[in-house]
Parts: C-alpha cells; sequence; structure tokens
C-alpha cells in the first residue's frame, strides 16, 4: 500500500454552538488519495467539502476544531503537526489552488516575482535557474511570451490567466499532492474548459495526485478519476467516476443528475424537493431522508453505514440503494414546455446602443452621449408576449447592461425602447412614469445582496404592494401571503429575516417580490448561477410555472448554456454588446451556427465522461469591441480573409428562421460544422 | 420544513433586541468595566445634588487648601470649597452638554453622510468639500470665536459642540453608504421607482445605523474631552458651576502641595472618557462591527 500518499482517517470537525453543543461539519470521514489519482469531491454548499480539502492539507478554519480522527500525509498526521513542520510540507508537497486567483494573487506584485517568491521557498536553485524555472513553468500552465507575462502585474491579466499563475505557483514546488478549490468557478465557460484540459495535462504530465473540489458536477466528471460525492458532512457515495456519473446508486446523486439541465435535452429537469439540512439539526436517521424519493420507516429512525460494495466497486451510505442498482442509468425525465407566446410585440429594442465611456465636458453639458465604438451596439430584438427569450454570452459580452437600460438603470446612447408596440420608454427612470415602472421587474443574480438583510419577508414583499397599489392592513397582508403561496412559501416565513432562509427560499422571496407588480416583463438576471444545482431546477420549475399563470414575459440573460436550453423559447447570442445569433431556441442549439455560439456550445461541460468539450478558439480575452467588421474576428478560427475584418457582416436566415450574422454562407457553415 | 433549526429567530421587538445587545456587551470583561464606570458616572449625575454632604458655592477662609479628612473626603480647594462635593458635581453640565451634543452631531452628520452617499455626483463633490474645509480649521479656535461672539450659554454650546463634532461622522455616514449603495437590493428599489427618502429610510438607515451610532458613541467621549477643554481655558462653564475642566484649571496652579484639589477631577474626567470609549467599543462588538478593521476615523 505504498501507492497511497494521503489517509483521511474517521475525520470529524466541527464547532460549538453557543448553546454548548458540539455541532460537526464532518463527520467521520475516511478516504484514501492514492498516487497520480485525482479525486472529485462533489456537494453543495455547506455539505463540508472544502473543509475536508483544507484538513488534507492540514488547515482548520478558525472557529472549528479537530473532534476526532486524523489526515495521515506519508505517515505523518498533519492535524497535529507544529506550524514549523507543516511549513515545510505546505507549498512543497501539497499545494493549494483557490477559487479566485485574482483575491490570491498580491495586487502590486510582478507575476514573476511572485512566483520566483514560491521557488524560493520551496526549492534550492539559485537565481539564474529559478529564472529559466518561471519561463517553463509558464509555459507549462501554456501561457503565451512567458517571458512578458512575468514582468506583468496580476490585474493585466485575465482570469483564466490569472488562474494559470495560480496553477504554476503551485507546481513550483513539485507537490505531491494538489488541492483545488473550486478553480473554475468564476471563469467563463469556454476559459473554464480550457483550465479543465490543462489541469488534465497537467495531472498526466506530472503525475501529481489531485484533489478536486467543486458543486459543478459537469467539471468533475472532465477531471476525476474518482468522484467522493458529500452530503451534510457525510460521503454518500464514492466511487470511480464512470460509475458515478453513469449508475448513481445513492437517492441524492441519482435526483442531482437528473436536476442538471443538459444540452441534449429541451425542458425544464426535474427538481429535488427540499433544501440540505442545517449542520446540527439532524436528530437521528439519514441525512437525506427528508427528500429522499426511496425512503422508509428504517431510513428515518436509524442513519445508514458507508457500505463498500465489492461488485460495484463503490461505496455507498444508503439502505435502499439496491433500488437504484437495477435502473440502468439516470434516466431523465423532463417538463417539455409549450411557447405559449402570442404574435403580439411586447418590448421591441431597435439600433440600441449603450456607452460606458466617460462624457467630454461639451458633451455633458449638452446631456449628449457621443462615443464611436459604444460597449453595447445595434441591438434589434423584437419580444413577443408570453415568450421567454434569452440573451447569451460570456462575461463582458453586454447582456446585463442591455438589461439595465431596459429597467432604465443605464441610458442608453441612441435607439428606441418601445413597450406594447406604441409606447416608447426612457432609458431614464426619472422620465418613466410609476406605471411604467411597474411593468418591468428585476429578479437578480445574488439574493444574498437583492434582499434587505435588515428587513423581514413581509417588509420585502410590501415594499411594491405598498408603492404601486398603495396597499394597506389586511388587504396587504393577505396579498403577501397569496404571493409566498405562489412562490410555494408557506406562511410563517413573514417574519423571518433573509439570514434565516436558505439560498433558493431567498431567490423564491424575490421571486415573489417582482411578481408582486403583476409586471409584463420580469427581467432575470443570472436568476440561478448563485444557486446550488439541486436548488437550481426548482426555482426554473417554478419560474416557468409562474409564466404560465401570469402570462408574464422573461428576458433571461444567462451564461449557462445549459439552463438557457431548458427555459427559453428564443435565445440571443451576444458577443462584444453585439448579436451574433437570434434565434428559436431548439435552432440555436443546432448547427449551422456563427462560429461564437459553435465556441460556446463546444465548452458546455457535462456531467459525462464520455462527452468531452470541443476546444474550437482560443480563450483570449478581448478589452473592446473592434471598429470595424464583424465583432468576433479577434477570435473565430473561420475567419474568411479580409472581409472580416472590414465589413460588417450581413443577417443570414436559415430555413427555420435562425439568424445570423456572419459572412460565412450558411450551406458552408453547415458543410464545416456538420 | 426546517422548523426545529437552530438558526431560528423571530423578529423581535426593539426593547428585546436592546437587552440581548448589552448582555453581549457585559459579557466581556472590558464592555462589563465601561458599562459600568458609564452607569455610575450617569446614576451619580442623578443623585449628586441630593448627597452631596456640602454647599458646593460655600466659601470658608478658614478651611483654605485642608488635605482630605473624614469632614472633607477630598480636601478643600484655595477658596475652602469641599473638592468631594465639587466633583460628584462636575460632571452634570459635561455630560449633559456633550450628550446632547452629541445627539445633535449624529443626526445631521448621519444624515448628510447618507444623503451625499446615495446621490454622488456633483452635490456630493460640494459638500464634501465644504466638510473638508471645515475638518481643516482648528475647532478650538472656531468654538472661542463662536462662545466669545454669543457667550457661554448651554443653547450655544451644545448646537456648536454638535456641529464640529458631526463632520467626522459625515465621512463615516458617507462611507457606510457606499458600502450598501452598491448593492443590489438598492437597484431594486430605485428600479420600482422608490423615491430618495425612501431609499434612505427603508433601505440604507437600517443598512448603517449600526456603523453610526458606534461612531457617535465614539465621539460623544471626544467631545467630553472637547468641552473640559473649552472650560479649562475659561470659556466653559462659568463659575461657581462646578465642573471638572474649570476645577482641573484653577487648582492646577497648586498642585505641589494641594494635589487633592486637581487629583479628584482628573479622575473623574479621565474614568468617564475612558468608560464611554469601551462601552462604545463593546457595543460595536455586540453589533459585529469590528473596529479595528472597518473604523473610518
Amino acid at each position: 500500500m505504498t501507492d497511497i500518499i494521503e489517509k483521511v482517517k474517521n475525520l470529524s470537525i466541527g464547532f460549538r454552538s453557543k448553546k454548548g453543543e458540539e455541532i460537526l461539519i464532518l463527520k467521520n470521514i475516511s478516504t484514501n488519495i492514492k498516487k497520480g489519482e485525482t479525486v472529485g469531491i462533489v456537494g453543495e454548499s455547506g455539505s463540508g467539502k472544502s473543509t475536508l480539502a483544507l484538513a488534507m492539507m492540514g488547515y482548520v478554519k478558525h472557529g472549528l476544531y479537530t473532534i476526532g480522527g486524523e489526515c495521515q500525509f506519508h505517515s505523518s498526521n498533519l492535524l497535529k503537526m507544529k506550524s514549523k513542520d507543516l511549513e515545510k510540507i505546505r507549498g512543497r508537497k501539497i499545494a493549494m489552488i483557490p477559487q479566485n486567483a485574482g483575491q490570491a494573487l498580491t495586487p502590486n506584485l510582478k507575476i514573476g516575482y511572485q512566483i520566483d517568491e514560491a521557488l524560493q521557498l520551496h526549492s534550492d536553485l539559485d537565481e539564474k535557474e529559478r529564472e529559466k524555472k518561471i519561463s517553463e513553468l509558464l509555459n507549462k500552465v501554456r501561457l503565451p511570451s512567458p517571458e512578458t507575462i512575468a514582468l506583468r502585474y496580476p490585474h493585466e491579466l485575465s482570469g483564466g490567466q490569472q488562474q494559470r499563475v495560480a496553477v504554476a505557483m503551485a507546481l513550483a514546488g513539485t507537490p505531491d499532492l494538489l488541492l483545488l478549490d473550486e478553480p473554475t468557478t468564476g471563469l467563463d465557460v469556454t476559459t473554464q474548459a480550457h483550465v479543465l484540459e490543462l489541469l488534465n495535462f497537467i495531472a498526466k504530465d506530472t503525475g501529481t495526485s489531485m484533489v478536486y473540489v467543486s458543486h459543478d458536477l459537469g467539471a468533475i466528471a472532465q477531471v476525476s478519476d474518482r468522484i467522493i460525492v458529500m452530503y451534510s458532512g457525510e460521503i454518500v457515495l464514492e466511487g470511480p467516476s464512470r460509475d458515478i456519473l453513469k449508475r448513481p446508486i445513492h437517492p441524492y446523486t441519482h435526483g442531482l443528475l437528473k436536476s442538471i439541465p443538459k444540452l441534449s435535452l429541451a425542458g425544464l429537469p426535474e427538481s429535488m424537493p427540499g433544501s440540505q439540512p442545517q449542520p446540527g439539526t439532524i436528530k437521528g436517521g439519514c441525512s437525506f431522508f427528508d427528500r429522499c424519493n426511496f425512503s422508509d420507516e428504517n431510513c428515518k429512525n436509524n442513519s445508514p453505514k458507508l457500505e463498500f460494495l465489492k461488485d460495484l466497486n463503490t461505496s455507498v451510505r444508503c439502505f435502499n440503494y439496491e433500488k437504484l442498482v437495477n435502473e440502468s442509468q439516470a434516466s431523465q425525465t423532463v417538463n417539455k414546455i409549450k411557447n405559449k407566446s402570442q404574435d403580439k410585440e411586447i418590448l421591441n429594442l431597435s439600433e440600441v446602443s449603450i456607452s460606458y465611456a466617460k462624457q467630454k465636458l461639451l458633451d455633458q453639458i449638452f446631456n449628449r452621449i457621443s462615443d464611436d465604438n459604444p460597449t453595447v451596439k445595434d441591438i434589434n430584438i423584437n419580444i413577443k408576449k408570453g415568450e421567454t427569450i434569452a440573451l447569451v454570452g460570456e462575461s463582458g459580452s453586454g447582456k446585463s447592461t442591455i438589461l439595465k437600460s431596459i429597467a432604465g438603470l443605464l441610458r442608453t446612447k441612441d435607439g428606441l425602447i418601445r413597450f406594447d408596440e406604441n409606447r416608447n420608454l426612457s432609458s431614464d427612470l426619472k422620465e418613466r412614469d410609476p406605471n411604467d415602472l411597474r411593468i418591468i421587474q428585476l429578479i437578480f443574480q445574488n439574493p444574498d445582496e437583492s434582499l434587505n438583510p435588515n428587513h423581514t419577508v413581509e417588509e420585502i414583499i410590501a415594499q411594491p404592494l405598498k408603492l404601486y397599489f398603495g396597499l394597506k392592513g389586511e388587504e396587504l397582508k393577505k396579498n403577501i401571503i397569496d404571493l409566498l403561496q405562489k412562490v410555494r412559501l408557506g406562511e410563517f416565513y413573514t417574519s423571518r429575516y433573509p439570514r434565516q432562509l436558505s439560498g433558493g427560499e431567498k431567490q423564491r422571496v424575490a421571486v415573489a417580490r417582482a411578481f408582486a407588480a403583476k409586471p409584463d416583463i420580469i427581467l432575470c438576471d443570472e436568476v440561478t448561477s448563485a444557486l446550488d444545482v439541486s436548488v437550481q431546477a426548482a426555482v426554473l420549475n417554478l419560474l416557468q410555472q409562474l409564466k404560465e399563470d401570469f402570462g408574464t414575459t422573461y428576458i433571461f440573460v444567462s451564461h449557462d448554456l445549459a439552463v438557457v436550453r431548458a427555459i427559453s423559447d428564443r435565445v440571443a447570442v451576444l458577443y462584444q454588446g453585439r448579436l451574433c445569433e437570434v434565434g428559436p431556441s431548439n435552432d440555436v442549439y443546432k448547427f449551422p451556427s456563427h462560429p461564437y455560439t459553435e465556441v460556446l456550445l463546444g465548452a458546455v461541460l457535462e456531467p459525462d465522461p464520455d462527452i468531452k468539450p470541443k476546444l474550437v478558439a482560443e480563450d483570449i480575452v478581448e478589452e473592446r469591441p473592434p471598429e470595424k467588421g464583424c465583432c468576433f474576428q479577434g477570435r473565430c478560427s473561420r475567419i474568411v480573409g479580409d472581409i472580416c475584418k472590414k465589413e460588417l457582416p450581413p443577417w443570414q436566415l436559415t430555413d427555420s428562421g435562425n439568424a445570423i450574422r456572419c459572412h460565412i454562407p450558411i450551406k458552408e457553415l453547415q458543410k464545416e460544422q456538420f | 420544513m426546517k422548523l426545529d433549526n437552530i438558526y431560528k429567530e423571530e423578529k423581535k421587538s426593539a426593547f428585546a433586541k436592546l437587552s440581548e445587545i448589552i448582555i453581549t456587551m457585559a459579557s466581556r470583561p472590558s464592555g462589563l468595566i465601561g458599562l459600568s464606570i458609564l452607569v455610575f458616572h450617569i446614576i451619580l449625575a442623578f443623585i449628586s445634588p441630593y448627597i452631596a454632604p456640602h454647599d458646593f458655592k460655600a466659601i470658608d477662609p478658614t478651611l483654605m487648601l485642608q488635605s482630605p479628612s473624614a469632614e472633607y473626603w477630598f480636601g478643600t480647594d484655595d477658596l475652602g470649597r469641599d473638592v468631594f462635593t465639587r466633583t460628584i458635581l462636575g460632571g452634570r453640565t459635561a455630560l449633559t452638554i456633550t450628550f446632547f451634543g452629541s445627539l445633535i452631531a449624529l443626526l445631521w452628520g448621519g444624515l448628510l453622510g447618507i444623503f451625499c452617499g446615495l446621490v454622488g455626483g456633483k452635490i456630493d463633490d460640494v459638500v464634501m468639500r465644504i466638510v473638508d474645509a471645515f475638518l481643516s480649521i482648528p475647532w478650538i479656535l472656531a468654538m472661542l470665536l463662536i462662545v466669545s461672539l454669543l457667550g457661554t450659554s448651554t443653547e450655544v454650546l451644545i448646537p456648536a459642540l454638535g456641529f464640529f463634532y458631526g463632520k467626522g461622522i459625515v465621512r463615516v455616514a458617507r462611507a457606510a453608504t457606499h458600502d450598501v449603495i452598491a448593492k443590489d437590493f438598492i437597484v431594486s428599489a430605485r428600479a420600482r421607482g422608490h423615491s430618495n427618502f425612501s431609499i434612505i429610510w427603508n433601505e440604507i438607515i437600517p443598512n448603517v445605523r449600526d456603523a453610526i451610532l458606534v461612531e457617535g458613541a465614539m465621539r460623544w467621549s471626544w467631545m467630553l474631552l472637547g468641552f473640559s477643554s473649552l472650560s479649562f481655558l475659561g470659556f466653559g462653564v462659568s463659575p461657581p458651576t462646578p465642573d471638572w475642566g474649570l476645577m482641573i484649571s484653577n487648582a492646577r496652579g497648586l498642585m505641589s502641595f494641594a494635589y487633592w484639589a486637581v487629583i479628584a477631577p482628573i479622575v473623574g474626567l479621565s474614568s468617564l472618557i475612558i468608560g464611554i470609549n469601551l462601552t462604545a467599543d463593546a457595543f460595536a462588538k455586540a453589533l459585529g462591527i469590528d473596529r479595528s478593521t472597518k473604523a473610518p476615523v
């Protein structure tokens, strides 16, 4: 058994509550990390996955303490070591790659210097050798021209490049074990796919063991050999990656895989009821009991043990796993959504441009905006009553900017926003009358920020009711409870504060607040990206249900193409604030497509080890849109010639009504993309 | 549903919240010491007229500069007045004036700061430069000017002190507002079309209130020191009203042989300032505001 490099034995970590109770964050965890293996730890937020990863390098967060067990790294228990000895291991033998590399790098030191620091600490090389090693490391993480990158400051690099630098720094000490804590979560889809591919390459090339912590089964599927699924501080399922993803024999994993929207399937996935219990609230019995579809009396009273199944090579913590063994695969059923949009147009954007440029004094005086190359340009979209239109693109594509202008929070440079075929909406809040404000409501990405922490749920939902309808007393109360019921929350939520709610519940309150105004259009800004996967499906289903009940129109902004696929009727793909492709979602997800859509679709990660992302274009980040020609010229792999750089491409229509803005004729696009 | 949640808490009344905060404050040794000193001083201020053993203005040349004895616990001063009586009475004026002064400072400083933070732009620029200009004027000179023009009555001192100590609060309130203003719930309120007043009252104040209150409590102790300095210079309370600043000023020349006459008011003044400081710190900690990392001075 020499090939085991880290052994976690009966590890329990917890904290003491105000009342003096011991509350466990990790419950009796045992696992081994073998040499050269990549282990994925997956779980929802609060499942203890990060705590476990940190314990593996001998670190326990402030406020928590080790209750029992040990983490053995090369036969020494890290949790009992003195900090002096730990220093020799951390960075040299075990290295960590943080979630947000931008925050982990010191902003006022050059990249080269920071890597040099790591080398000085963890190697015995002299100055010349270190210099060589720095280029070598930067080369290894595939950064273009390492010499110039080494002389830059962290803020001069893009998010993906910063993450690569963090990987290079971690590799500086040639560690035996790399811990990665959600290393791709903050990155764009295309960048994420590139970074994962790099990690795979490094794992093979250096033979380093990796522990990859993530909530994203899609990312985990691409890198790991073995998967550990955690649920409220316990390992509920552990086994080879392929087996776990193809035949999940724990009800939690089973449900989780079913609730992830997939590119290949239109329609809303089934959602899992409830949410993960708070630590310390489980009184006995299985921790997943409340949400389980396969549970019985036994599960309520006895907690199952982690059981190793020899024939499946998998460990599972469930009494009833046999019911799932026979189900060959988590066959996904989706609720197909019917496009109920009417022909009546509800919102029309024509020639909309938006600029963030700082205006000259003269322009300020005349209250006008002048910018030759605005951030968002030439947006023409018709939105029909009752449809869900999605704006898709990477960060910086201007999708949220367009939403802000529709909501009246950001002045447009040119163009018209027309409501209901005849009413022009000003993009300046002050010029809109209360009714114009009422008809458009917003739901934000992060419910932690969009709900005032000092207001109760009742006060939050009462705001639009009081403002627009002047409701008071009994009637107000009745309306609030009515709305809460519509978003599937009970009456007793009225007196709670946002901090007492889970992420999904908070987002439901935000949805209730938006619907309280009885709006015609709801702008959804990445509404599910801050939520756990199992909750995401529930919120999407709720939104769909409400739309069918009220006939609301959604404008849905997201970077997640699978989520967009699940909920939208029509999709508009944006790059650098310019439209690339607009069409019914079924057609946008089919070839032929705009080369940029092709890149996006190729980079989507599916929770299936057999579907590898296709990396079509480089993951460079462009600061500004090009002044002339096609917006995607800088990254396009199908450039036809000078025409792309000089002339704005024409809109071409496919047979199914999908509009693509490209110089390449549709027929040729189809041939190349097959 | 997870009703048996350990994090469960219901909406509490203001009184329940306050008592909980006080209990948290008293659970730390420094907070307990600070609170006891402050409460002791406040009680003393209320009851001192009834328990004072002597008349504070009775001058008796035969009793000049007596050292502490059973009759005169803290001795007597150069006019033969009882130092103990004058010390326990000496905090009353200072405490009252600075308390109301701090309230005024809190009110105008807090509201102006929040308003500037919310509207931003040119109005913010202009107002903040004016505040900066005032900050650059030595406050004691300005106070002396006001006092010599308008006199040293309470009606002049309270607003004048309140004005000069409110400038700092403007900055704190503005910074705290900037923290909140970028949050989506403000954007959401704006998009719904709430008025600026409604946004300040409903969305911002509940979120910046704690930071401003803590700052106000700190200003109180500074103002106390400032007010005593004024008295010390002869521009605060006029004799024969007992006041610590005035007593220190009067007795400081006799320090070499009648130290008791100066030590008693010094202990009174510094213990009150330390008490307020410790209480404000404990208050901040009980509210979850860490002054060591977030204190904008």
